[in-house]
């Protein structure tokens, strides 16, 4: 009896404990923000700690900062109610299908001061016309990162992820949104297209590629980039630099046709506890110091006019990070298509990842296999039986 | 009264964290996004069958490699002395303590085309050889991550084996040949069974390895659900119903092989 109560006690004293400890949080408020992997200035080798100076201005605010990998893990976890956050960082087409879904606050942008720097082309963009909800976090493209040792010359187009030349020397997204995004740029197309045969054409371009494909990858382009395994791959530009830096042979081109604009933006969830202190935290973010601290250390680009207009001349005129206002110009940004489109991208994908197999033979194989598993039984339980 | 008490929590266990997660399985494989009931996820999964095969396949010829190393090697081992036992037992083990993704990526440097082994070959003017992104990759994938499963439960059985019984089958005039069919292997059963469950299911499950290794041409069925809940499509109810699916297909594998073995033994898988 006496151990019951022990144990009774001790499962009371695990329910109690996450009251107290909310008593405590009244005190200080407990901001929840959750953002991409490495995807803030996080203090290592001398950049600056973005998290604990916020800490540091804003005493009463404890930051609980966690991680994701993928926009649809982030969805995935908001829809199913299992988790609160305070500030998110979704891509575009992401933060406009929270928008329809109403799953975002509208931000109060007179708490956030900072906005006034952001560039103008960076306002009011399609996945949140009204600008109410977001406030763009970084920008960036998709480029071709081509290895100068094993290219001739210079890519210019998308042509060159099509290219027989370099057979079993070029990866690919293994995502159906970047793939297709890059064979409908190609074909002269939106990537945010919806009409069947623009999607069918891009999905046969994509098919025609696959011979000359080495294999469709994410980030194990990292890898076998920076070792010369692959010589052109598409990646965005951020990444870009970061491979670019370890290895020196590596070029990037933002390609004439136009690409896709990622935007990343800072939004606040539905039903939030502490909207204020997440919309204090947004504008800490906007702020020069940090921006600048945030974009030095993650590579992608800026939509603060003020810190672009510190960045040095030759980060401003390479290309990458800044591609020339002529390419910009033809670049999209995704918005969330009809889920009818969605799951026609879809199964035109695995339709392509899936051609080119033989499956007549596999199918041959997989009956013989149950066909002698079958036969090996029942010649086993008949002697059984015998036996018994 | 005690031994109930004793599993209680267990059992309280096995309802949340196994029952109730499984009826929401079903529950999102039978309806719409709008939570309306529909069978169409159901049907919709027969396009992806080339998709199902290949995987069930390459599992298929994982596990019967697994099996034939296996084997031998459990039964070499299970003779041996002691100290020749640990020893190789703890250099089976060894590569699981590392993390399973490592593993795999270390696979991967090592199979390029600019990787160790080609370099090697390169040495002697032969080659490249195309390994990586190949379905043979995949298996080797399998093969190695999942061999320790099939050893363990082998070993552990065929160590319960007394030799007597082995030398009573050739003094009655049996040969090497014999001996495993009819004494060893029907023996062995339980270990095989076991070793043959637990390497098949997670390899038809499996996606990182084909990921990693098959370079995104070799899919299966594991990388198309992934995709259904964190990848480009966001669509739980048909990653629900391509679970289902898939474990349909694992409960058939081990009702047949557990069928094989006598009724009388203690412990069963499933």
């Amino acid at each position: 009896m006496k151990k019951i109560a022990l144990v009774l006690t001790f499962l009371m004293a695990l329910f109690v404990f996450p009251f107290t400890e909310n008593i405590q949080a009244k005190e200080k408020v407990n901001l929840r923000v959750y953002n991409w992997g490495e995807y803030v200035s996080n203090g290592e080798d001398g950049t600056l700690d973005v998290i604990s100076e916020f800490e540091k201005k804003y005493p009463y605010i404890d930051v609980e900062y966690t991680t994701y990998a993928t926009n649809e893990e982030l969805y995935a976890k908001l829809k199913s109610g299992a988790a609160n956050y305070d500030v998110i960082v979704p891509s575009d087409y992401m933060v406009s299908r929270m928008i329809e879904e109403d799953m975002l606050e509208k931000i109060n942008f007179d708490n956030i001061p900072n906005f006034e720097n952001v560039m103008d082309n960076f306002k009011n963009l399609s996945y949140d016309p009204t600008n109410e909800y977001s406030v763009p976090y970084t920008w960036g493209t998709v480029g071709i990162i081509y290895n100068k040792k094993l290219v001739d010359e210079k890519p210019t187009s998308w042509e060159a992820l099509w290219d027989e030349k370099y057979t079993n020397m070029i990866l690919m997204f293994n995502n159906s949104k970047d793939a297709f995004g890059i064979a409908l740029k190609k074909l002269g197309y939106s990537q945010n297209s919806t009409d069947k045969k623009q999607l069918d054409e891009a999905a046969e371009e994509l098919k025609r590629q696959k011979p000359v494909l080495q294999a469709y990858v994410m980030d194990e382009i990292f890898d076998k980039m920076s070792t010369g395994e692959a010589a052109l791959a598409p990646y965005y530009a951020g990444d870009a630099l970061t491979m670019i830096s370890e290895n020196p042979d590596l070029g990037f081109v933002v390609p004439e046709e136009g690409t896709n604009r990622f935007v990343d933006a800072m939004v606040i969830p539905k039903g939030v506890r502490h909207k204020e202190e997440a919309e204090i935290f947004i504008n800490f973010m906007l702020e020069e110091e940090i921006a600048k601290a945030n974009i030095e250390y993650l590579g992608y680009s800026t939509p603060m006019q003020d810190v672009y207009d510190d960045l040095d001349e030759e980060i401003k005129n390479d290309g990458i990070s800044y591609p020339d206002k002529k390419i910009l110009e033809k670049c999209d940004t995704f918005i969330n298509l009809p889920d009818e489109t969605n799951q026609y991208v879809q199964e035109l994908w695995v339709d392509i990842l899936a051609s080119g197999q033989s499956s007549v033979f596999e199918l041959i194989f997989l009956i013989a296999v149950i066909l002698g598993l079958g036969l090996f039984m029942i010649i086993y339980l008949r002697r059984r039986k015998k036996n018994m | 009264m005690l031994k109930k008490s004793i599993s209680f929590p267990y059992l309280l266990w096995m309802i949340i964290f196994v029952i109730v997660p499984l009826g929401i399985m079903v529950y999102f494989a039978f309806t719409t996004s709008g939570g309306s009931f529909t069978f169409e996820n159901i049907e919709k999964i027969s396009q992806y069958t080339p998709i199902f095969i290949k995987s069930i396949n390459l599992a298929i010829i994982a596990t019967i490699i697994c099996f034939f190393i296996s084997f031998p090697l459990a039964y070499i081992l299970s003779r041996a002395s002691d100290n020749y036992q640990r020893t190789s037992m703890l250099l089976l083990m060894l590569p699981m303590w590392m993390s399973f993704l490592l593993r795999t990526y270390a696979w991967m440097t090592l199979l390029e085309n600019e990787g160790l082994i080609n370099k090697f070959l390169g040495l002697f003017n032969i080659g490249p050889v195309q390994m990586i992104n190949t379905p043979g990759a995949v298996v080797l994938g399998m093969v190695y991550n999942y061999l320790p499963f099939m050893v363990l439960p082998l070993y552990s059985i065929m160590a319960k084996i007394d030799n007597s019984v082995i030398e009573a089958a050739q003094d009655l005039g049996c040969n090497i040949f014999k001996v495993v069919i009819k004494v060893l292997l029907p023996l062995s059963l339980p270990g095989i069974i076991t070793g043959i469950t637990m390497v098949f299911v997670p390899s038809v499950s499996t996606f990182i390895i084909s990921r990693m290794l098959g370079g995104g041409q070799n899919m299966m069925i594991g990388d198309l659900i992934e995709q259904q809940f964190i990848g480009s499509t966001y669509n739980p109810n048909m990653g629900s119903a391509m679970s289902l699916i898939l474990m349909v297909i694992m409960l058939v594998v081990m009702g047949i092989t557990s069928s094989l073995d006598d009724d009388e033994r203690e412990g069963i898988v499933i």
